[in-house]
């Protein structure tokens, strides 16, 4: 499990703050708006959010178009563990959860969301696992960072922010629900990652 | 964790936890409509059976398909094996084939650990003689945490999938073990494990059924079963061979049964919540009596099922992170 | 025949002198003998080591005939010889068993043909040890061997009368039963000295009493009948404990302690490696301790390797199929000194009473264990106490490889041996 990084931690690490809180909630009502937009109010939509913070911020998309709409959006979650290319690489880690709305995902539009978009290696996990899960109408990608580097033929349909990186950089995201506070840093990598191990925020 | 899982006692409360939670994630797959994840594709799992157990085989193979893994059945008849080098001979064969994970069961006790020293890959002790069988006390773990964990009555009935037991343990449970605790791999996997997970455990067995000496075992003993019955929120009922009679542990089946049998008067002592286990295979009649065994607080046949998804908790954590040719050079994929 | 000047050793780990060996037997002991006397000699020069009268083990299994792929008498009596002993007793429970004067008179003389130390055959008590009808105990007596120990060792001779029998047969020859004290009820499927560390591994137990009620037993029928009893590798503190009262009653008991049992304990079997399995089974820390104490205080009378080698095939297998049995003839010394001369238990003279003196007396060997003075067979060993190295049984002379020590850290080392007179060992190699 991530241990939650408090921000002063990560300052004084040598990791520099590139969104507050403000920052943040004003790109998750952005994507929301957008979401709503192309797809005609959201109609059929399924939020899916990729543990751990992916979770957080699918559930903070939906209450956002529930306000403009003035209904509830399903929202559930779908966890990759199973499904990532590098489980020979790295020592076990615990599972997440997968909780699909009651009325499942078949013919419907999900909205897979995560923090940060980088190899690409996740979503592919995410669409496979989706596969298993059902056969939605279509999918969709919601990001709130974009770093680049990807590895994969993938792009997201909603960014909050894109964010140049070099592959020596780390990306942290942390989220209220999880981490107590939010903000996005970027520092450099204490180790030279790349991308195929160290997707966004993960340690 | 460890490469391998010979012993409850290799494994830490944390350990032993991160198994479980995950067990309960992979129990939901069993209610998908596809069951199958693609985590050990690739990698190859050898079911060494030298002991016939059709029901602990055919759990582990369940386990290491759902998780997409190549299962070979390896079956040594117990009459070819006249002399032990065939476990040797067997080892290096295994070798040959790439075995990621070797599930052994054995007659010989310490069969797993010796399998161990001659394969790279990971060891699982599916039951080594009178040893141990750590994957059925994972299982019974689960069960108990399942009907009985956060403290909650168990709703009679069907296990209840929403609970959320995430990162709980048994503790304060009491569990009860019944039986011949002597030859019992299981006693000997739960005893040390459920109170490595906090719960308290009894021993109760005829005298004869007891090790002479039990010296630093984690739980306590008695001879009385009426007396322990009252107090447990867990009866686990141990099979007994009824061949023991032969060599004077008993004086006859009758009066076994009629002291440390579970039957319907017996079930009247515990208390309202309390489950009773077994792990099979039952002498109906014997330990059990048959209305106790398909009682609705039974949980023999969910113990079952959990036996897949606690199996399948195992291989993934064994074979996770663990290609030794690879991991070196992982990091620059 | 040439002679030998040994320069400057310690005899029993005393004072340094100098011996001189002359036609196999000891000519002269005694500080700084004069060159002349060693006119048509080779000297050796001995500075620093302790000099002992040559080891006899009184319970080595040598394995010929019928076991060749474990041992032989010529690479067993290498071992031996390796390990500073000059006599070794060959076991009966070879195939075809030692249990007639053909074949105890076949193995004294392979034992005589490989020369590297002499071998005394024990004859069987029972036909085939099957523990049913006396082996003809007096023909094996009369033989060329000129049996005197008689032993089903292997098995008990648990029958009580047949016990009995033998035990009075054997007065007419001054013979000596060693007994195997193994109560077999008791210990059907045993793997493992009965405790805690059997009941966690869930290895079938072998309690101490399956032991210890046998020599009770026969120390009371070799009272009752006047004879001489020996029990073999004695490993509970109970066992010690009964064989001092035997002893004080003043019957003619003695007993051997294995090297094994001085050092080792039940706990060793916790990864099942089957080089710890052996029998009688190592026991407690407990019973290690009543042991070295039984030894140091006379109640055991010796120490007897029960040297048994086994292939690598059987013992590479699981524990309950693997054979019982661990080499020992040449780390016993070794193990000595590091359990008992170390620890200060026993002085080197006292190391040569139980190595040497005794289980010479008990298996009625004029020639061997007697003190290093002039007029003696020269049968000695020259043993360097200061070295210290880990065993490494690949190194071995013995065929087989199943040392409980490998990889232990040693004190010791054998230099020389001499077999009356003449060296089967110099400098640490087969003379
Ligand atoms: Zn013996």
């Amino acid at each position: 499990m991530p241990a939650g990084l408090s921000a002063s931690v990560g300052h004084k690490s040598g990791h520099k703050p590139v969104l507050d809180a403000a920052d943040i909630g004003r790109a998750v009502t952005r994507i929301a708006h957008e979401i709503l937009e192309r797809t005609r109010g959201a109609e059929d939509v399924i939020l899916l959010g990729i543990p751990t913070r992916g979770v957080p911020l699918a559930g903070r998309l939906a209450r956002c178009i529930e306000q403009v709409e003035g209904r509830p959006v399903p929202v559930g979650s779908v966890d990759i563990t199973m499904y990532r290319d590098d489980l020979r690489l790295r020592p076990a880690r615990a599972l997440g959860h997968t909780d699909l709305p009651t009325a499942g995902i078949e013919g419907k539009t999900v909205v897979l969301v995560d923090d940060v978009l980088y190899s690409g290696r996740t979503v592919r996990a995410a669409l496979d696992a989706l596969n298993d899960l059902g056969r939605p109408r279509a999918v969709r990608l919601a990001v709130l960072v974009d770093r680049g580097h990807r590895e994969l033929p993938i792009r997201a349909d909603y960014v909050g922010k894109n964010l140049p990186t070099s592959q020596r950089e780390v990306v942290r995201v942390l989220l209220a629900e999880v981490d107590g506070q939010d903000a996005v840093l970027l520092g450099a990598s204490p180790a030279a990652g790349t991308p195929g191990r160290q997707e966004g925020a993960r340690p | 964790m460890n490469r391998h899982l010979i012993s409850a006692a290799d494994l830490s409360r944390d350990e032993a936890l991160l198994i479980l939670d995950t067990a309960d994630e992979l129990a939901r797959v069993a209610d998908r409509p596809i069951k199958k994840l693609p985590t050990l594709r690739g990698r190859t799992v050898v079911n060494l059976f030298f002991e016939d157990s059709t029901r602990t085989r055919i759990s582990f193979e369940a386990a290491a398909k759902r998780l997409s893994a190549d299962v070979i059945n390896f079956t040594v008849k117990g009459s070819s094996v006249a002399k032990g080098e065939s476990l040797k001979d067997t080892a290096l064969t295994l070798e040959a084939m790439g075995a990621d994970a070797v599930v052994i069961r054995h007659s010989a006790a310490g069969a797993p650990h010796r399998l161990a020293r001659w394969v790279r890959g990971s060891v699982v002790n599916a039951g080594d003689g009178s040893h141990e069988h750590p994957t059925q006390a994972l299982l019974d773990a689960f069960t108990i945490r399942r009907r009985l964990g956060g403290g909650r009555e168990a709703p009679a009935g069907a296990a209840d999938h929403q609970a959320d037991h995430q990162g709980e343990g048994l503790d304060g449970l009491k569990v009860t073990i019944v039986g011949d605790v002597l030859h019992s791999r299981v006693a000997r996997s739960n005893v040390l494990l459920l109170s490595t997970l906090g719960a308290e455990v009894t021993l109760v067995a005829p005298p004869t059924l007891f090790p002479v000496e039990l010296g630093g075992w984690p739980c306590t003993t008695g001879y009385d079963l009426d007396a322990a019955l009252p107090k447990s929120d867990v009866v686990m009922m141990l099979r007994v061979q009824r061949e023991r009679m032969n060599a004077a542990y008993f004086p006859s089946e009758r009066e076994y049964s009629r002291r440390y049998g579970l039957d319907s008067s017996r079930m009247a002592l515990l208390p309202q919540h309390a489950i009773v286990m077994h792990p099979g295979p039952m002498n109906r009649g014997v330990e059990i009596a048959a209305e106790v065994a398909d009682g609705p607080r039974s949980t023999i046949v969910e113990q079952v099922a959990n036996g897949v998804s606690v199996r399948m908790a195992v291989l993934y954590l064994l074979l996770s992170g663990l290609d030794p040719a690879k991991a070196t050079t992982g990091a620059d994929r | 025949m040439t002679g030998w000047l040994i320069r400057g050793a310690r005899p029993l780990g005393g004072d340094p002198a100098d011996i001189l060996v002359r036609d196999g037997a000891v000519a002269q002991v005694g500080p700084r003998l004069a060159a002349s006397s060693a006119r048509g000699t080779q000297v050796i020069d001995a500075g620093g080591l302790i000099a002992l009268p040559g080891l006899v083990d009184l319970h080595a299994h040598l394995r010929e005939p019928g076991r060749e792929d474990a041992e032989t008498v010529q690479t067993g009596t290498r071992a031996a010889a390796l390990g500073g002993y000059t006599a070794v007793h060959a076991m009966a429970n070879t195939d075809p068993v030692a249990d007639t004067a053909g074949v105890v008179e076949q193995v004294w003389r392979l034992g005589r043909q490989a020369g590297h130390c002499d071998v005394q055959p024990v004859g069987a008590v029972t036909v085939g040890l099957g523990g049913t009808r006396l082996a003809e105990l007096g023909a094996m007596a009369d033989s060329a061997a000129r049996v005197r120990v008689f032993s089903d060792d292997g098995s008990c001779v648990s029958d009580a009368r047949l016990m009995r029998r033998a035990l009075e047969y054997v007065k007419a020859f001054d013979g000596v039963i060693a007994q195997h004290a193994q109560e077999p009820r008791l210990t059907e499927g045993a793997q493992l000295n009965e405790g805690e560390v059997s009941a966690r591994l869930g290895l079938t137990g072998w309690p101490a009493a399956a032991e210890e009620s046998i020599i009770a037993r026969d120390c009371l029928l070799a009272a009752h009948v006047g004879s001489s009893l020996h029990v073999c590798h004695v490993s509970t503190a109970g066992s010690v404990e009964i064989i001092g009262w035997a002893k004080s009653k003043g019957w003619q008991v003695t007993a051997e302690v294995t090297p094994h049992h001085l050092l080792l304990t039940d706990d060793l079997a916790q990864d099942y490696d089957p080089v710890y399995k052996v029998n009688p089974p190592l026991r407690t820390q407990a019973d290690v301790t009543a042991l070295r104490q039984g030894l140091a205080d006379g109640t055991i009378d010796c120490v007897a390797t029960d040297h048994a080698p086994h292939p690598l095939e059987d013992k590479e297998t699981e524990w309950e199929t693997a054979a019982f049995g661990m080499t020992g003839l040449e780390t016993a010394l070794r193990v000595v000194q590091h359990a008992m001369v170390d620890t200060g238990l026993l002085d080197w003279a006292q190391v040569a009473d139980r190595m040497s003196l005794r289980p010479a007396r008990i298996g009625r060997l004029a020639g061997h264990g007697n003190p290093l003075a002039p007029g003696a067979p020269a049968n000695l060993t020259l043993y360097d106490p200061a070295p210290t190295e880990a065993v490494d049984p690949a190194c071995h002379a013995s065929k087989s490889r199943n040392s409980p020590f490998v990889g232990m850290v040693l004190p010791g080392r054998v230099v020389a041996t001499f077999l009356r007179g003449v060296p089967t060992v110099l400098d640490g190699k087969l003379a």
